[in-house]
């Protein structure tokens, strides 16, 4: 199980990183280096991004990298092969990122089966909370695959309670309000929101967006499992190439 | 209604979890306003004295007498303030607003009424306005961003995606997530995710209900065929309102056919097979889109029908047989509007012009004792360089060039 997974990991380390990337950018090659570069250098998840037309909770970069694959003719089909290669040979769990309407549309039992069979762990999809999700639940509780809630500065103490009912593995909390890719103040608000989510569930938290450099992730020690790192990475590969992922990572983790 | 928000299968608020306490209290402002009559009241005094309500529905009797059928009557939303029933949702939001506090508003828009329309609300209220419309837009309408800028709005061109009204609405929704304690995000149609397919209907609603009245003072009767284009279906929500129950009087819906339904190259989610059901942009609904669910890029000669998904209450409203759908190709709406300028002095939008096609196809079979009402959902005039180019006017594009050299002088 996801859940266990963290715990264990965690005991070994202060805090785990969880990268993400978006299937089909810059290439579908290019996105199975980036894994194996980014499980070399330590990471211990990784989101899985399959892109859709319309992502209305990312910003600019994520979006970007969504419409550039797409253009490049990226299929789910071809995702659902990438991401089995992509968990193939690495021990880390992998998660599906999407849009509810590419489960939707690919029917949710039979995603769900082939994401299992892929070796995939759980799915986070941002566009289905609980009310909505009563199909979606059942087709990933049939394959013992972790969906994986949101909690947001804006979730009442109540609903983070009600939504713990339905989260599996972890609970992503999302740093600050707008989209992913923006700048996010690390301070004492954050720990107050934190504080929230923590006495909400005993889920591992994972914490995203604006989670860019070393000081962010050191910030996070204690106070959540998991730092997720999302546009930041695309930034790096769009900057400085492939090839600079590693070091970037093994810089946020030093 | 098993679940609050859906219409048999279609509907529901997809909603990522940063805005679900924003539709929280939104969902709660809407409902104490609905059940409030003063709320009402207002926004009747509103419509009566800022825009042209109730407008005037207006016996066609030269067309009426070309087709030698039917008896066809035209409402006319095109005399509301801003020139389009666009008019009743954006200051019936703009109410709302008011009620709940907020400072800001945002719109989308794809050929700029609804951001014409959101800016002049935002100029009468004194909020802050901001209006998303995709990049292609913005260079294809000019004239709309002009008046826009000068009602006091931002427009952002949006460089996303296909750059079109749909990129314009998921930059409007990423706005909001960013900034919902002052902002109210004005959606322009019946879709989106609840209560905006049931708050735009009941705004709208005002269409149906004065044309229900209207034909029963002055035609003696309720009318035996309803007739409105349909984009994300909000006009024709307004006036198919007024008329729902009465199980007599037949409701058509009619979509861009753009090039025709078979080439592809069209806007028609309800009138063609090429449509299926997804969720996107907060709400369940059919949208042209591909078999891995991604958007398809959708075409009509009326910039305002070229939408990928459509109101989830006609989807619904087309399952149960209550509405009946067509679609109108380009080349029909454009023989259809020159007719009615001719016929009539009006000049319906090349949106509402697709409504008039039908009705035409329609009237001849009928009998001289019985009534149509076609929805003139906007006037075509304040178009002139969309519909001249639609005409394709020799004298019109001579003129432009002229003008062009004027500048260049």
């Amino acid at each position: 199980m996801l859940d266990h997974y963290i715990r264990a990991k965690r005991a070994e380390k202060d805090i785990l990183l969880m990268t993400h990337i978006v299937l089909g950018y810059p290439t579908m090659d290019k996105s199975l280096q980036i894994v194996r570069a980014m499980v070399e250098a330590g990471v211990d998840l990784m989101e899985l991004q399959i892109p859709f037309s319309e992502p209305i909770a990312d910003g600019p970069v994520i979006l970007a990298a969504n419409q550039r694959s797409l253009e490049q003719g990226a299929t789910v089909a071809e995702c659902m092969e990438q991401a089995k290669q992509a968990v193939s040979g690495h021990t880390i769990p992998f998660l599906f990122m999407s849009y509810y309407n590419i489960l939707y549309k690919y029917g949710l039992d039979r995603f769900a089966a082939d994401a299992g069979d892929a070796g995939i762990t759980g799915t986070i999809v941002p566009d289905v909370p609980p009310e909505e999700g009563e199909e979606y639940l059942q087709a990933m509780d049939t394959r013992n695959l972790s969906p994986i809630f949101i909690y947001a500065p804006t979730t009442s103490d109540e609903r983070m309670r009600y939504i713990a009912q339905y989260a599996r593995g972890f609970v992503y909390c999302v740093a600050r309000k707008g989209v992913t890719g923006e700048a996010t103040a690390f301070s004492r608000e954050l720990d107050e929101y934190l504080a929230r989510c923590r006495a909400a569930t005993d889920l591992p938290l994972a914490l995203g967006f604006g989670v860019k450099n070393q000081a962010d992730v050191d910030f996070l020690k204690g106070k959540v499992d998991i730092a997720v790192i999302g546009s930041e990475t695309i930034r790096v590969i769009d900057e400085q190439g492939v090839g600079a992922v590693g070091d970037y990572i093994r810089g946020l983790a030093a | 209604m098993a679940k609050p928000g859906y219409y048999g299968p279609y509907g529901g608020a997809f909603l990522p979890e940063i805005l679900v306490a924003t539709f929280d209290d939104f969902r709660e402002a809407f409902a104490s306003a609905k059940a409030d009559p003063s709320f009402w009241q207002d926004y009747l005094d509103l419509m009566s004295t800022y825009s042209c309500r109730p407008t005037p529905l207006t016996h066609a009797e030269n067309l009426t007498k070309h087709f030698g059928g039917a008896q066809i009557y035209i409402k006319r939303e095109d005399l509301n303030h801003t020139g389009a029933h666009k008019a009743n949702n954006v200051m019936g939001q703009g109410l709302l607003v008011k009620r709940m506090g907020k400072t800001r508003v945002i719109a989308e828009t794809g050929a700029g009424q609804h951001g014409v329309a959101t800016a002049t609300m935002a100029a009468k209220f004194g909020f802050e306005c901001t209006i998303y419309m995709g990049e292609v837009d913005v260079l294809r309408q000019r004239p709309n961003v002009f008046w826009m800028e000068r009602l006091g709005a931002t427009v952002i061109p949006v460089t996303e995606g296909t750059r079109i009204l749909k990129d314009a609405i998921n930059e409007a929704f990423r706005d909001w997530v960013r900034n919902m304690d002052s902002t109210h995000y004005v959606m322009g149609t019946a879709c989106g995710p609840h209560p905006f397919p049931e708050m735009v209907t009941w705004f709208q609603s005002i269409i149906g209900l004065e044309t229900r009245k209207q034909c029963l003072e002055r035609v003696g009767k309720l009318p035996d065929r309803v007739f409105a284009c349909v984009g994300g279906g909000s006009n024709a929500m307004g006036i198919f309102s007024g008329f729902l129950d009465d199980g007599d009087v037949e409701l058509v819906g009619v979509e861009a056919g753009g090039h025709g339904v078979d080439s592809g190259e069209h806007a028609a989610r309800l009138a063609s097979p090429d449509a299926s059901v997804g969720v996107a942009q907060g709400y369940k609904t059919y949208f042209l889109q591909d078999q891995d669910g991604q958007m398809r890029e959708t075409h009509s000669v009326a910039a305002g029908l070229d939408y990928v998904g459509v109101s989830p209450i006609l989807s619904h409203l087309r399952e149960t047989g209550r509405v009946r759908f067509s679609a109108a190709t380009d080349k029909e709406v454009v023989e259809a509007l020159e007719l009615t300028i001719k016929k009539e002095g009006l000049i319906p939008a090349l949106e509402s012009a697709h409504g008039f096609v039908q009705a035409f196809k329609e009237a001849p079979d009928m009998s001289p004792d019985q009534v149509i009402v076609i929805n003139q959902s906007g006037r075509g005039d304040k178009d002139i360089f969309t519909v001249a180019d639609a005409f394709g006017d020799p004298k019109w594009e001579k003129f432009i060039k002229d003008k062009a050299e004027e500048y260049h002088a």
